[in-house]
C-alpha cells in the first residue's frame, strides 16, 4: 500500500487518534512512570526482586503461558472444526464461543470455583479419579485462564482458515501428499502466524487476569499468588510505590508483548506479500 | 493469509466438499467430539451453571431479584456506561483505521502497538492509574477537592476506566481488514469525484460493516461486562456506584445466590443473543 | 362549582406538600464499612432512619459500601465521600488522621468505649460433629490440618485472627516471641486458601468445602450457621481468643463538607442506645452496654480475651506483623 495523494482526511483522522489516545490511554498510564520516579532505582531493584515478587511473577507467567498452551491446541481444533466441518449446532457454539468476554470476570471465577472445587460436579470426578485438585491450587488459575482464552484463540485462527485456498490443498493432493502430509506442509504453516498471534494474545492477557483468578487460585504465597494480587496487596498497605514499581514492570512486559504480536503480524503480512 | 481477525462470511462457512480433500470420518467425528467437548465442559457447563443457580429458587425469585432497586440502578449504571464509551470508542476506531490503513507515516507500528495496549493491562493497573490520577492524593486531587469535582468513586471515574479498557476493541477489528481491502475503491471513487465524507458514507462503511458491528458488540460487551477496573474505581455503594458486574458480586457475598446469578444471567443473555442476531443478519445478507 | 371544589382541594394538597418539603428535609449518609457488617447494617439503617425521622421529622438515607477493611479505608483516602466510617480495626481509621487529616487525632476519644459500640472476637467454625476434635489453638496448628482465613494483607479480620494466635501461643510458651512465630508459623502454612476478605473465606469453607476448620469473626460464624443451617457446621470457642473492637467515626472533613455532622454522629451515637445495642445482639456482635450484653450472654461461649493494647497497640502490631517483611512475611520466607 503506498501513499494515496488524494486520500483525504489524514490530518483529522491521526489528529483526533493522537489526542485520544493520549487523553483515555497515555496520561493516566504516564502516571505510573512519574510515581515511579519516587522510586530510587535501588529501591526499584530492591521492591521487583524480593523472593515474594518474583514468585508470583513465576505463577503469573507460568500458568498464563501453560493456559495459553492449551487454549491454543483445543482453539485450533475448535475454529478447524467450525470452519470446515458442518455438524448439528454448529452455529450455536459458533456463537457461544465469545460468551467467555462477556461474561464479568468475577462471575466465570465464582462459576468455575463452583465446578472445579473439590465437592463441585468436576472437581469431585477430578480428586476421585485421578486424585488432582484444581481449585484453590496453581491449576485452578490455569482453568480460570483458558476460560477467557478461549475466545481470543478461536476469532484469531478462524478467519485465515476460511481464508484458504483450497486450490493448494488441491495441488498438493493431485501431486499425490497424504492428508497428513497437507495439513502438516500446507495448511498448518500457513495458520501457524495466526495461531501463535491467538496464543500471544491470550498469553497477554492471561499474566494481568485479576478477577476470575482470584475466586479460585487459593491465593497462598509463593505458590498461587499472583501479580496483581500483590499490586492490590500493596495497595491495601497503603504502600504506592510499591505497587507501581510492580506495576510499571507488568506494563512494560504488556507493551514488549505486544510490539512482538504487531511485529509477527506485520512478519507474515510481509511474507505473504501483502506489503 | 493476512488479515489475523476479520469478521466471519458466513456463505464460506459450509465445508468444501473436494473429496479427495475430506479427512477421514473418524478424524472428523473426533475431532468433532473434542471441540464440542472442549466448548461444553469450558463454556456451557459455566453457562449452564449461571443459569441453573439464576433459576434455582423458581422464576418468581429470579424476576424478584432483577426487579430490586439497587440491582435496576446497577442496570441503569451499566446501561449509561455503556452508552457513552462504546459510541466514542467506535468513532476513535474508525478515526484510528482510517489513519493507520490509508496513510504511511513513521511510527506506525509503536501508534498501533499504543492502541492495543490497554487490551494487555491488568485490570487492576487500569484502575490504580486513575486513582493515581483522580485520587484525593493523585495529581488533579487538591484542585478537584478545592472544586468540589468527584470523578474517582463516582459515575464520571467508571467510565473513564470503562472507556480505557474497551479502548482497543473497534480499531483491533477495523485495522486488519481495512489493511487487506486496500484503498483502491476509495480512490475510484474519489477520482470520479465524490467527496471524501461521501467516499467514506458509500464506499468504505459498506465493506467494513460487519468488522465494524463485531467491534461495537465486543466493545459493548466488554463495557458492560468488566469487573477488575470498575471495581478499583467504584467505591462500591449501593444503588448509586455499583455496576451490573459489581452488583453481582456484591449479591453473592451477601449470600444471595439467585440474585447474583440472575444479574449474571443478564449479562451473559445479552452477550448471546447480540451474538445470535449478529450472526441471523450476516446470514440474511449473504443470502439475499 | 364543581371546577371551584377541585381547585381548592388541588391546591390544598399543593399547600400540604410544599408545607412538608420545608420541613422534612432529605438527608444522605454514606457510611463505608468492612465485609461481615452487611446484615448488621442493613437492620441498623432502617431502625436509625425511623427514629431520626420521629425525632426531628427528617427523612435520611445511608448508603452502604462494604469492602475489606485496607480497601475502604483507602478509598475514603482517596476521596470517597463517607459521612461515617464502621471497619474493622483502629489501624486503618487511623490512617484517615495520619495521611490526611480527615478526622481529629484524638477520634477515639469522641466516643465511649473506645469508639467501639460492639466487639467482638475469633471464633472457629468446624463441620458438623467436629470430625478432628478440634478445641483450641493448639489443635489447628496440628500438621494435616487444613485451615481456612483470610490474608492478613489485604484482610482486617485476618490480623485479628492472627493476633488471636500469637496471644494464644504468648500465654502458653512464657511470653517466648520466638516460640509464638513457630506458632502463627505453623498455623498459616496449614492454610489451604487465603482469600483476600473474610466473606470470601466464609465461602470457600461453606460452599466450597475446603478445608477442616475456618477461622473467622465470632459474628460471621454464628451468621453462616444461621444462612447455611445449624445441621452442617459448629463453632468451636477457644480458651482465649482477641478482643476485636471494630471501631466507628464521623469523618469530620467530609460531614462538614455535607452539613451532615450533627446527623453522622447522631448517627454513631445510636449504636450505643438500647436499640442499637440491642441489633448488634441480635447480628451476634458482642454488645457493649452491660444490660444488653448480659441478655445476649447466653449466645456467646466464655472465653479470655486479650485486648490489643497488651500486644502493644495497633500501630506496634501492624509494623511488627504485617508491614513488609514483618513476621508474617517471614513465615512463608524464603527457605520454605
Amino acid at each position: 500500500m503506498s501513499q494515496s495523494s488524494i486520500m483525504p482526511g489524514f490530518r483529522p483522522t491521526i489528529g483526533f487518534t493522537l489526542i485520544y489516545l493520549s487523553l483515555v490511554v497515555l496520561i493516566p498510564l504516564s502516571t505510573l512512570v512519574f510515581k515511579s520516579f519516587e522510586l530510587s532505582w535501588d529501591d526499584y531493584l530492591h521492591i521487583i526482586t524480593s523472593k515474594r515478587v518474583l514468585d508470583s511473577f513465576r505463577v503469573s507467567f507460568s500458568t498464563a503461558l501453560l493456559a495459553a498452551f492449551i487454549a491454543g491446541f483445543f482453539g485450533f481444533i475448535v475454529a478447524w472444526v467450525l470452519v470446515r466441518y458442518s455438524f448439528f449446532g454448529k452455529r450455536f457454539f459458533h456463537a457461544l464461543i465469545d460468551f467467555p468476554f462477556a461474561l464479568p470476570t468475577a462471575v466465570a471465577g465464582i462459576v468455575l470455583a463452583t465446578i472445579f472445587q473439590p465437592s463441585g460436579f468436576l472437581g469431585k470426578f477430578l480428586i476421585d479419579t485421578f486424585g488432582l485438585q484444581v481449585a484453590f491450587k496453581p491449576l485452578g488459575i490455569v482453568m480460570a485462564l483458558i476460560f477467557i482464552s478461549i475466545p481470543f484463540v478461536v476469532r484469531t485462527v478462524e478467519p485465515v482458515l476460511l481464508e484458504f485456498e483450497p486450490a493448494l490443498e488441491e495441488a498438493a493432493s493431485s501431486l499425490g501428499a497424504t492428508r497428513l502430509q497437507v495439513f502438516g506442509k500446507i495448511i498448518f504453516p500457513n495458520v501457524f502466524p495466526a495461531l501463535l498471534t491467538g496464543f500471544a494474545l491470550a498469553f497477554a492477557r492471561g499474566v494481568g487476569e485479576y478477577g476470575s483468578v482470584i475466586f479460585i487460585a487459593g491465593n497462598i504465597p509463593y505458590v498461587s499468588e499472583i501479580v496483581p494480587l500483590l499490586i492490590v496487596a500493596k495497595l491495601e498497605q497503603y504502600d504506592y510505590r510499591g505497587a507501581t514499581a510492580i506495576a510499571l514492570t507488568m506494563l512494560v512486559i504488556s507493551f514488549v508483548l505486544l510490539l512482538m504480536i504487531n511485529l509477527l503480524q506485520y512478519w507474515v503480512r510481509k511474507r505473504s506479500g501483502q506489503i | 493469509m493476512s488479515a489475523i481477525t476479520q469478521p466471519i462470511n458466513p456463505t464460506r462457512l459450509v465445508a468444501p466438499q473436494q473429496q479427495a480433500l475430506q479427512d477421514a470420518d473418524w478424524v472428523r467425528w473426533s475431532l468433532i467430539a473434542v471441540a464440542v467437548g472442549f466448548i461444553s465442559l469450558f463454556i456451557c457447563l459455566p453457562l449452564g451453571l449461571v443459569i441453573f443457580q439464576a433459576l434455582s429458587k423458581g422464576v418468581a425469585a429470579y424476576w424478584s431479584a432483577l426487579s430490586q432497586n439497587d440491582t435496576l440502578a446497577a442496570i441503569n449504571l451499566t446501561l449509561l456506561t455503556a452508552l457513552v464509551t462504546v459510541p466514542l470508542n467506535t468513532v476513535f476506531g474508525v478515526a484510528a483505521a482510517w489513519a493507520i490503513t490509508r496513510f504511511e507515516f513513521k511510527g506506525k507500528s509503536l501508534l498501533t502497538t499504543l492502541i492495543d495496549l490497554p487490551f494487555s493491562v491488568s485490570p487492576v493497573i487500569s484502575g490504580m492509574i486513575f486513582v493515581l490520577l483522580f485520587g484525593a492524593q493523585g495529581w488533579f486531587g487538591e484542585w478537584m477537592m478545592a472544586h468540589d469535582v468527584k470523578i474517582i468513586f463516582a459515575v464520571p471515574g467508571i467510565i473513564l476506566a470503562t472507556l480505557f479498557i474497551t479502548f482497543p476493541f473497534v480499531a483491533r477489528q477495523l485495522i486488519p481488514l481495512m489493511q487487506e481491502m486496500g484503498n483502491q475503491e476509495e480512490e475510484a471513487a474519489l477520482s470520479l469525484g465524490a467527496s471524501g465524507w461521501k467516499t467514506f458514507w458509500a464506499v468504505t462503511i459498506p465493506n467494513i460493516k460487519w468488522a465494524l458491528l463485531y467491534g461495537v458488540l465486543l466493545c459493548n460487551a466488554r463495557a458492560m461486562g468488566e469487573f477488575g477496573a470498575v471495581s478499583v474505581v467504584s467505591g462500591h455503594i449501593r444503588g448509586l456506584t455499583n455496576t451490573l458486574p459489581l452488583h453481582v458480586e456484591v449479591s453473592y457475598n451477601d449470600y444471595d445466590v439467585v440474585g447474583a446469578f440472575a444479574g449474571a444471567s443478564i449479562l451473559a443473555a445479552l452477550a448471546i443473543v447480540t451474538l445470535i442476531l449478529k450472526t441471523a443478519l450476516e446470514w440474511r445478507q449473504a443470502n439475499r | 362549582m364543581n371546577k371551584n371544589l377541585t381547585n381548592i382541594i388541588f391546591a390544598a394538597v399543593l399547600a400540604v406538600l410544599a408545607a412538608s418539603e420545608v420541613r422534612a428535609a432529605d438527608i444522605n449518609l454514606l457510611n463505608v464499612s468492612y465485609d461481615p457488617t452487611r446484615e448488621l447494617y442493613k437492620q441498623y439503617n432502617e431502625a436509625f432512619a425511623k427514629y431520626w425521622k420521629a425525632k426531628t421529622g427528617d427523612n435520611v438515607t445511608i448508603n452502604q459500601s462494604h469492602g475489606g477493611g485496607g480497601k475502604q479505608a483507602r478509598a475514603v483516602l482517596e476521596g470517597l465521600e463517607a459521612d461515617v466510617v464502621t471497619l474493622a480495626l483502629a489501624y486503618d481509621i487511623d490512617q484517615l488522621y495520619q495521611k490526611r487529616k480527615l478526622i481529629p487525632e484524638n477520634w477515639q476519644t469522641l466516643l465511649p468505649k473506645n469508639s467501639s459500640p460492639y466487639t467482638s472476637t475469633i471464633v472457629f467454625l468446624v463441620r458438623k460433629g467436629n470430625p478432628l476434635g478440634i478445641k483450641d489453638w493448639n489443635d489447628i496448628v496440628k500438621p494435616g490440618v487444613s485451615v481456612v482465613t483470610p490474608n492478613p494483607k489485604t484482610s482486617g479480620g485476618a490480623r485479628w485472627n492472627y493476633l488471636g494466635a500469637w496471644a494464644y501461643a504468648l500465654k502458653h510458651n512464657n511470653n517466648d516471641e520466638a516460640v509464638a512465630k513457630d506458632f502463627v508459623g505453623k498455623l498459616f502454612k496449614n492454610a489451604a486458601v487465603l482469600d483476600t476478605g473474610a466473606r470470601g473465606s466464609t465461602t470457600s469453607f461453606v460452599e466450597r468445602e475446603i478445608g477442616d476448620v475456618l477461622i473467622t469473626w465470632e459474628n460471621e460464624a454464628y451468621l453462616a450457621l444461621a444462612e447455611f443451617g445449624a445441621d452442617k457446621f459448629e463453632i468451636v470457642t477457644p480458651s482465649l481468643s482477641i478482643l476485636a473492637e471494630p471501631p466507628v467515626a464521623v469523618v469530620d472533613d467530609v460531614a462538614r463538607k455535607h452539613g451532615t455532622t450533627e446527623v453522622a454522629t447522631e448517627y454513631l451515637k445510636y449504636l450505643y442506645s438500647k436499640e442499637g445495642q440491642d441489633l448488634i445482639g441480635k447480628n451476634f456482635y458482642r454488645p457493649t452496654d452491660p444490660e444488653i450484653a448480659a441478655k445476649y450472654a447466653k449466645q456467646f461461649q466464655p472465653l479470655e480475651l486479650v485486648k490489643i493494647d497488651q500486644l502493644g497497640g495497633w500501630n506496634v502490631a501492624q509494623n511488627k506483623h504485617f508491614a513488609d517483611g514483618g513476621v508474617f512475611d517471614q513465615i512463608y520466607g524464603p527457605g520454605k
